[in-house]
């Protein structure tokens, strides 16, 4: 044995070690995998050796070689014979080994579980930690199945280390193993709270994965997640949390509101970017939530917004890249406060960063308007040109037609220049998106009729010159364009100008060379256009025209007679057929033409890309069901053809829909016409109020567009889009002038039922008509087609098993801990381990013993009946848990279990049971929510009770009134009195839900009361968990009984004499207000900024009018020269109130007041920098007190933050210090001590001036409070 | 969660791979080339995220990685971590690592991809972050390759006392 264990460790010597073969690797790059072959051979013979330490030395090189790219699952095994080395060196190479390559279908994986079990349950707290290690990385459903109780266990080992591990762990085996979560739920909950901060955070972890894929079932959580924000320093913990909440506020608007403001404060204080990121993004997502706008949320959009901008304006490409990526949030319910940063997110385009670029032209999209969509596709066509590789060329061609097809073409204003812009991008070289545009382009046609002239004649060009489009080289993208040309001039034919011509161009030998189903709708469009010649020579008298036309086709036809596509051979020779028996007619003299075009006659209506799948199936129709006998195999072959019909568009085929009975068809038209006319965006066609304006009274029909000549049609090498925008802006502003004309008239006129149109919107861009009266036609859908639930969600998802109702688990744990099917599953070896306290083991014989009954109260509790079975049996379960460990869970319900018979027993056993932190704080998350204030003693507790009766929580809206039961249990009653009571209880089943709820409140109670040495810390929570009051920085500026004004400044960054003033305009009145100009009287300090040309002395007109009841926000950019002391500017605003009948001219005075906080800008500063600009001398003292401020420190710091744009630097205890930057970079350095309601402010400041206005106006507003 | 990550040099060699998702190793192999094309193209003056790895994930999974002097460190997490924070936990780790190796350069990692996975290990488990203090990490580290010292100095200890009785026997035999 002993010559055995030294020949191994001999040689070992000889052997090559990891590091000689990564040597070795490199010293053979010439034949690397010859090398490795050979390596490979050592290694195998190494592993057939007995010696652990060759095994392991092996196995070591094996994964080195795995990362290569080697398969090594032919050593498995051998990798489970190191794992089970009983030497932690071996053992870690083992399990890395088996960590990087088993997986899943690994079949010696089930022979590892005892092993595992065992290196778990080992003293040696790392090799414990190495098998959780390993067994993350390759957890199957039979491991997490067989080893889910011996993890639990190591929840509450008693090393931090080994806790974390099981925690995160637990994650993986819920994924495998679902079954094992509600039994680990309760313990989970519990590390929320570990002491370890380790712990804590893979808690969160945990728990953060799991509510991200189901948030609903851990909506309970939030009271004890909110305490965790308020208190925890750890600032993953703090970004997890934040994240989490972000994914729980859709599903409850009220936990929103309660977050907001210590986001807010988190905003204001965080010097970490990530922090402070996250914090934006879930406030974002509050406020996506409470679509709603509270007065003081548009201050919270206009703080992240702000936030926002800093980022993007950041060096820091990172910052910029998240600034733009959240901004796109927002953008989706606010855009209007991210469209006034348009110049930022043009800006970006030009970055160098293609992921900064692809986020700005994300943003892009929801900014445009009818004003600007001309302008912001222009610089994205510039931005074409410029632009290196295809797939960002790609990107930008796809969003330039997202942003122009948004929302049915809702911001295009003329289509002409779209088409032209659709046939710009089709010079583009090889893009893959030949098929969209060409989509695009037949949508546009279909769907606006007016532009169909213009876009004929523009497919024409297309067609004529399709030689630039082919070219030398296989452009198989763009070709796809043709498709649409071809298909566009042969439907609408009868606009062309020289359809001959055209004819000509779609019969050319070169179209051979198209793929097939181009070809084929080349060959069907041909048969339109001939038939449409046909026509039109047929009046003439020279038959010879129209003779020459079938001759045409006859000689060019055979072509595609001899396609290898079957698709255009079939129709070729149709047709060609078809022309020669017209030949024959036209030789005889015979008028055909009429015939001809009949062929091809009928409305062709759009249709919706989903309809086909909306369309109900019949009742009766079995699908599934063979109509004919199944065919024999050798027919089968015959189908083949299929896949290329199924290729091509929709459109493609035809729908004729000349055998609709008339009737029904105008049911259809009239229905469609009512909803088009509900539809706000939809532009209607039917002569209008709006075509009043720009066409002469009476032109029924939509005019044909004249085609502007100035534009160059047949040059198709020239960009032509431009012109379109330069005659577009002409054309708005002659309309501009002429609707003001009308309108007067108009208004002389009196025609009130025409005026609604001008009260519809405040936005000026409703003021923007389209080029020409466009009727879109709206997609059809089949009748009763049903209502789409379009369910994305992978079945796949494992997540979906975890889909578990934790509340209901969390209410019973107490009573009833698990039913059998949801014990963890114990060796029984082991079983006494598991189940150590002798009360669990009685719930193991009550659940056996129950079980049928158990099965039947679960049913019982869904379905309402045979409660008193129920009754006394959950008093039985009651007397035998009463200790159970997870009592102290049994709380903290939604609603969800309003039914639940049995409530009495939870409160039993909360008074039974020690309370623990977890029950103190998570009190009932309605109760939480609805900001009642949380009882901290127990003379409190019985207000409290009714406080929460009365509080407007759905809870208590579903109970009945409340009233007062008599043998309401007292904190002492015991368990018997109680008993009795539930007798009592069965009698009036329906007061039972309303009953519970007291004993909810009750408990709580209990907890305060009970738990002495917890009281102090409740008493913390409830400070801290008391929501600040609402800040807002908007003050009131003037207001009188029509319109009221508030403002806010803030400093420019950027410029360090410029501060913008926003103010938000509230009209009050009924009447519609309008031509506000805001004025103020320059100072030799302070200087509106006025457009250039415009005197010291003119007003800036407000650019929005103000309908009734609403209010609009404009910004005013003032110029500073100094800023050290406040300022105030007499300005006034003058305004038209317009009646139905009247207007006035009002004004409204009002004194600007520029404080100096209001130069000053919350800049984030570290505390060395700080400590530094301390030190450097540079800065004058200064300081102040305040007396008698009762309020939290935090909440003190909040408004110093909030209020005078401070940042939160450090903050100890009850001191903290705080900076601030003023534009001009003055900086502004404060240190806050509290000592009961004195609060001392020391502050440092280059400018002592500066620095004394800013105390001052910090104590005033505290003396205000 | 992350669900991989990949270290490898400017010239695409890779200096360790992790993957919290199984996939095979030719397909491993695929993903480390597409994600080094990826990003070796990229500026080190643009932003350290990156979409588009078309491999692993799908949309809802982004590349975040750090280039120092000849290596990358890519993460491939999804949207339940911070982009900053993960640019944070890269920092620790690549700190982690210096302090370990004591200046850490390419080499240490080529020579020790155990030692790196290691050192990982106490980071980052199963795809979920275990710790960010470095010096927990650390401490936990060198704890455990004392044990390791303490092994082999043992088993050192072994054979030569197992050596002892053999030169007597062998000198015998001589």
């Amino acid at each position: 044995m002993a010559l055995k264990i030294v020949k191994g460790s001999i040689d070992r010597m000889f052997d090559k070690n990891l590091q000689d073969l990564v040597r070795g690797i490199r010293n053979h790059k010439e034949d690397e995998a010859k090398y490795i072959s050979t390596c490979i051979d050592e290694i195998k013979q190494e592993l057939k050796q007995d010696n652990i330490a060759v095994k392991a030395n092996a196995v070591c090189k094996l994964t080195y070689l795995q990362m290569l790219g080697y398969d090594v699952s032919w050593a498995a095994f051998n990798i489970v014979e190191v794992m089970s080395s009983s030497k932690f060196t071996y053992k870690r190479i083992g399990y890395l080994a088996a960590s990087q390559c088993f997986h899943e279908s690994t079949d010696v994986i089930m022979l590892t579980t005892n092993q595992i079990r065992k290196d778990l349950s080992s003293p040696n707290q790392y090799d414990t930690g190495v098998a959780l290690t390993g067994l993350s990385c390759f957890v199957t459903p039979d491991l997490a199945r067989d080893l889910a109780n011996d993890i639990m266990t190591l929840m509450s080992h008693t090393k931090p280390y080994i806790r974390k591990k099981a925690v995160l762990i637990m994650y993986k085996v819920f994924l495998k193993y679902p079954e094992s979560l509600r039994p680990a739920f309760p313990r989970l909950k519990e590390k929320l709270e570990d002491p370890d901060p380790g712990v804590q955070s893979a808690a969160v972890n945990v728990i953060c994965e799991l509510a991200r894929r189901n948030p609903k079932n851990y909506l309970s959580l939030a009271p004890l997640f909110f305490k965790l924000m308020t208190s925890s320093t750890n600032n993953w913990v703090l970004i997890k949390i934040i994240k989490l909440f972000g994914a729980l506020t859709p599903l409850e608007p009220r936990l929103g509101k309660k977050l907001i403001e210590p986001l807010t404060n988190l905003i204001h204080s965080t010097s970490a970017m990530s922090l402070l990121y996250e914090c934006v993004n879930t406030v974002i997502a509050v406020l996506i939530s409470l679509s709603s706008g509270m007065p003081n949320h548009s201050a919270s959009i206009q703080l992240c917004v702000q936030k926002l901008r800093i980022l993007i304006e950041d060096s820091d490409q990172n910052l910029k890249y998240l600034g733009l990526l959240a901004m796109s949030k927002i953008l989706k319910t606010h855009p209007k406060s991210v469209q006034s940063h348009k110049d930022l997110i043009l800006q970006c385009l030009d970055d160098k960063d293609e992921s900064i670029r692809l986020r700005a032209l994300d943003l892009l999209y929801g900014m445009v308007s009818k004003k600007n969509l001309m302008e912001i596709v222009k610089k994205l066509m510039l931005h074409v040109d410029k632009a290196e590789g295809t797939t960002y060329r790609d990107e930008l061609l796809t969003k330039i037609i997202d942003i122009c097809s948004q929302s049915n073409y809702q911001y295009i204003t003329n289509f002409e220049w779209y088409i032209s812009i659709l046939v710009e991008l089709t010079r583009l070289e090889g893009t893959r998106h030949g098929h969209l545009i060409a989509s695009q382009m037949l949508d546009v046609a279909i769907r606006v009729k007016a532009i169909r002239v213009f876009a004929v004649a523009q497919m024409a060009t297309l067609l004529d010159n399709a030689h630039l489009l082919t070219g030398n080289v296989q452009r198989k993208g763009i070709c796809e364009v043709l498709y649409a040309a071809a298909w566009i001039c042969g439907e609408f034919s009868e606009h062309l100008d020289n359809p001959t011509q055209t004819l000509e161009a779609m019969l050319r030998p070169k179209v051979a060379t198209l793929p097939g189903h181009i070809q084929a709708v080349y060959v069907q469009n041909a048969a339109k256009l001939f038939a449409t010649v046909l026509k039109s020579q047929e009046g003439n008298t020279d038959s010879t025209a129209a003779q020459e036309t079938s001759q045409l086709m006859i000689d060019r036809l055979p072509l595609f007679v001899q396609s290898a596509n079957l698709e255009v051979q079939e129709r070729a020779s149709c047709i060609l057929q078809l022309v020669k028996y017209i030949q024959k007619l036209q030789q005889k003299d015979v008028e055909i033409a009429e015939e001809v075009i009949a062929l091809f006659a009928g409305e062709l209506n759009p249709v919706a890309p989903k309809a086909q799948k909306k369309v109900p199936v019949p009742e009766g129709l079995d699908l599934d069901a063979w109509i004919n006998e199944p065919p024999s195999e050798s027919e089968s072959e015959d189908e083949q053809p299929r896949a290329i019909f199924a290729k091509e568009e929709p459109k493609h085929s035809r729908p004729r829909h000349t055998e609709v009975d008339e009737k029904e068809l105008a049911k259809r038209r009239e229905a469609r016409k009512q909803e088009q006319a509900n539809n706000p965006f939809y532009i209607k066609s039917s002569p209008s109020s709006q075509k009043v304006y720009q066409e002469a009274p009476g032109v029924e029909h939509i005019p044909v567009v004249q085609i502007d000549l100035s534009v160059p049609l047949k040059v198709p090498g020239l960009p032509m889009s431009d012109q379109y925008v330069k005659l577009e802006e002409e054309r708005r502003q002659k309309d501009r002038a002429d609707k003001k004309k009308k309108e007067k008239k108009k208004r002389k006129e009196k025609r009130s039922g025409r005026g609604k149109r001008h009260d519809s919107g405040p936005e000026s861009e409703e003021d923007i008509t389209p080029a020409h009266m466009v009727d879109i036609v709206t997609e059809e859908m089949p009748e009763n087609a049903l209502p789409s639930d379009d369910d994305d969600k992978d079945p796949n998802d494992p997540h979906k098993a975890l889909d578990i109702d934790l509340d209901n688990l969390m209410e019973m744990a107490g009573r009833r801990p698990l039913a059998d099917s949801e014990k963890l599953p114990v060796r029984s070896h082991r079983a006494a381990e598991v189940l150590k306290s002798p009360a669990q083991d009685g719930d193991a014989e009550s659940a056996a013993s129950q079980e049928p009954k158990k099965k039947s109260s679960k049913e019982k509790r869904e379905k309402k009946k045979d409660k008193d079975r129920d009754r006394k049996k959950s008093k039985e379960d009651k007397k035998k848990k009463k200790k159970h460990k997870h009592e102290e869970k049994g709380e903290d319900l939604l609603g969800g279990q309003a039914e639940e018979p049995v409530v009495q027993s939870e409160a039993t056993s909360e008074v039974a049971a020690p309370p623990t932190s977890t029950t103190a704080e998570v009190s009932d998350l309605d109760f939480w929510l609805s900001n009642a204030p949380v009882p901290s003693n127990t003379q409190e507790a019985a207000t409290v009770v009714a406080a929460a009766e009365a509080a407007p929580t759905s809870e208590v809206a579903s109970g009945t009134a409340p009233d007062s039961e008599p043998d309401e249990p007292k904190d002492t009653e015991t368990e018997e009195t109680k008993s009795s009571k539930h007798k009592k209880k069965k009698q009036k089943k329906e007061k039972e839900e309303k009953e519970k709820k007291k004993k909810k409140k009750h408990h709580h109670h209990h907890h305060h009361s009970d738990g002495g040495g917890e009281e102090s810390v409740q008493n913390g929570t409830v400070e801290e968990e008391e929501p600040l009051p609402p800040m807002s920085n908007y003050c009131l500026l003037a207001e009188n009984s029509y319109i009221k004004m508030v403002n806010d400044i803030q400093g420019n960054l950027q410029d360090g004499s410029q501060v913008v003033v926003s103010v938000i305009f509230e009209n009050k009145c009924d009447s519609f207000l309008k031509s506000m100009e805001f004025n103020v009287l320059d100072s030799l300090n302070s200087k509106l900024q006025r457009p250039e040309g415009s005197g010291p002395h003119d007003g800036l007109t407000v650019p929005f009018q103000l309908p009734p009841g609403v209010s609009n926000e404009a910004r005013f950019v003032f110029t500073m020269q100094s800023i050290i002391t406040p300022q105030k500017l007499k300005g006034t605003l003058t305004f038209i109130v317009k009646n139905e009948d009247s207007s006035t001219h009002e004004k409204l005075d009002f004194k600007l007041h520029f404080t100096c906080t209001s130069y000053l800008i919350s800049t984030p500063c570290y505390s060395d920098a700080f400590a530094k600009l301390l030190e450097s001398g540079d800065l004058k003292c200064s300081s102040v007190k305040l007396e008698g401020v009762v309020m939290p420190f935090h909440h003190l710091l909040a408004r110093i933050c909030f209020r005078h744009h401070f940042s939160v630097v450090e903050r100890i205890d009850s001191c903290a210090s705080m900076y601030s930057r003023s534009i001009q970079d003055h900086h502004v350095c404060l240190l806050v001590k509290t000592s009961g309601q004195t609060v001392s402010i020391d502050a440092k400041c280059d400018e002592p001036t500066l620095l004394g206005n800013v105390l001052d106006e910090i104590k005033q507003t505290f003396s205000q409070c | 969660m992350i669900k991989a990550i990949l270290i490898f040099n400017n010239h695409g060699k890779p200096r360790l791979i992790r993957f919290y998702q199984y996939f095979a190793e030719d397909m491993q192999q695929q993903i480390i080339r597409e994600t080094f094309h990826l990003v070796s193209k990229r500026d080190d003056n643009v932003c350290n995220f990156l979409e588009g790895g078309s491999l692993i994930g799908g949309s809802d999974y982004k590349l975040i990685y750090r280039h120092y002097a000849t290596l990358y460190f890519v993460f491939c997490v999804d949207s339940s971590e911070s982009e900053l924070g993960i640019l944070d936990l890269i920092q620790v780790f690549v700190e982690t690592l210096d302090k370990c190796f004591e200046n850490v350069c390419e080499l240490d990692l080529i020579f020790h991809m155990d030692k790196v996975h290691y050192i990982l290990q106490e980071v980052v488990m199963g795809g979920m972050v275990l710790e960010t203090n470095m010096n927990e990490i650390v401490a936990q580290v060198e704890v455990q390759n004392r044990m390791e010292k303490s092994e082999s100095h043992m088993e050192r200890m072994l054979l030569r006392r197992h050596l002892e009785p053999l030169s007597p026997h062998s000198h015998e035999l001589g």
